[in-house]
């Protein structure tokens, strides 16, 4: 079996046992969908402000929404012992970690694209003006996420705190990808187009992605091998 | 011999602080712009100089124990974060008292300092995962990779200072290749007192490393114990 099709089986595996339980992807999206309605009471949401801190408040919600998610995915491999089962596996660690990370990377990429419109009706912002760079933004910043949080999500698999620990270990990790997530977001809901000074932003997520999947992948096997 | 070089070393580096302090307090004029407070810098740089240094040992101690899998390079590893850390708070602390009197604030959200404290809390993340991990070698294996992760924060925070033209003063020290912002006799000064900030790094680093062995030791001891 070729390693493409390696990846692709086990992130078919992963997304399968989501939807019939739907488990992580409920408790995402309500999560989501609670933190969306909590910023409402931090200030007040009919005002103008809420242009300039849009991009802000829903990556917060998503990068709260996503730990969840995270936190799943090597986790649900724990019962039966599913998790010996497939480090045993003929797949190499990098394979197992690829595909876990992309079927996050869809799960997360579903509960942003339904909390974007729902932020849009609560908030009565215009958001999808400029829909396929923010889609870019998305993509990009997610994947970093995502690579980042399936790697510790490895990491901290076996010990009691996890929950506790993912967060705390990916948080100021991920300030970088977050930070210029924020920032091309506002733009772009905004309306306005990428410029001059913002371009700074996309590099540094492209340079997040890469660097960090690199780095997960060379190291995965050890985290789960040894 | 090392309890006789840790003395040493110990005594060396009270000797050369009270030598700089009467210097730094009775020597050196006050700065023109900023008067009595500027002296601050001898310890703020030199405490970051060393936190980096710490980490910079981390991160390859971390590095070696992949490729060698001995616990004395995760020894090694786990004695120099926390000593990075905490000279890392004493930059945070001096950096917020120099702030207070020259900016007015505290804290300005400004991207080298903060920076400074996601390296913070990123080790200290590190730090947290030790203790959340029983079983010694699967510590050692996944804090080193940890520890990797890690080192990319301290690497932005060092670079931070020129992409991002911010409210923290930019290099003033020749060896940045900002040549002559800096008086010669201080900036002489300011390495003086960073060799026995860093000579008492490494005392603390020698003192964790053995306690590290000596605890590995007894829990070895104990896991026997339970055998038997």
């Amino acid at each position: 079996m070729g390693y493409l099709r390696q990846v692709l089986t086990i992130c078919g595996k992963d997304l399968r046992s989501e939807f019939r339980t739907k488990e992580a992807l409920n408790a995402s999206l309500a999560f989501a969908l609670v933190i969306l309605l909590l910023f409402s009471f931090a200030f007040d949401p009919s005002s103008e402000q809420i242009n300039e801190i849009s991009g802000g408040l829903i990556w917060m919600a998503f990068a709260f929404a996503g730990a969840l998610i995270l936190n799943r995915s090597f986790a649900r491999e724990l019962f039966n012992d599913c998790l010996d089962a497939l480090i045993y596996s003929p797949v190499p660690g990098s394979a197992l970690f690829l595909g876990k990370a992309l079927a996050s990377y869809v799960l997360l990429l579903i509960v942003e694209l339904v909390s974007f419109p729902i932020f849009g009706l609560f908030y009565n912002v215009q958001w999808a003006r400029k829909f396929g760079w923010l889609l870019f933004v998305l993509l990009l910043a997610s994947w970093g996420l995502t690579v980042v949080g399936t790697m510790f999500s490895a990491l901290t698999v076996n010990l009691r705190l996890r929950e506790l620990m993912l967060p705390m270990l990916l948080y100021p990790m991920m300030i970088p990808a977050l930070m210029s997530a924020m920032q091309l977001t506002t733009v772009l809901i905004a309306g306005q187009d990428i410029t001059g000074d913002n371009w700074i932003w996309v590099r540094l997520l492209i340079g997040f992605d890469i660097i960090f999947t690199a780095l997960a992948v060379a190291f995965v096997e050890t985290v789960l091998v040894g | 011999m090392r309890e006789k070089l840790i003395y040493l070393m110990g005594l060396a580096a009270a000797l050369m602080l009270v030598r700089n302090l009467y210097v730094i307090l009775l020597g050196l004029p006050d700065e023109a712009d900023q008067g009595a407070i500027y002296r601050i810098i001898f310890f703020h740089v030199p405490s970051w100089f060393t936190a980096f240094g710490m980490f910079v040992a981390s991160g390859t101690a971390s590095a070696l124990y992949l490729a060698r899998k001995k616990q004395s390079y995760d020894e090694l590893a786990v004695a120099t974060t926390e000593v990075g850390t905490v000279f890392v708070a004493i930059g945070l602390v001096t950096g917020m008292i120099w702030a207070r009197i020259i900016w007015g604030i505290w804290w300005t959200w400004d991207p080298r300092l903060t920076w400074a404290l996601i390296t913070w809390l990123v080790y200290a993340g590190y730090l947290m995962l030790r203790r959340a991990i029983d079983d010694p070698t699967a510590r050692a294996k996944n804090s080193a990779v940890l520890n990797i992760f890690s080192f990319t924060s301290v690497m932005i925070t060092y670079k931070a200072i020129d992409w991002w033209r911010t409210q923290h003063p930019a290099p003033v020290l020749s060896i940045r290749g900002a040549g002559g912002a800096m008086d010669p006799a201080m900036e002489q000064m300011l390495y003086l007192n960073w060799l026995p900030m860093l000579m008492i790094a490494i005392i603390l680093v020698m003192i964790r490393m053995r306690q590290e062995g000596q605890q590995r030791e007894i829990e070895s001891l104990r896991r026997m114990a339970h055998a038997v």
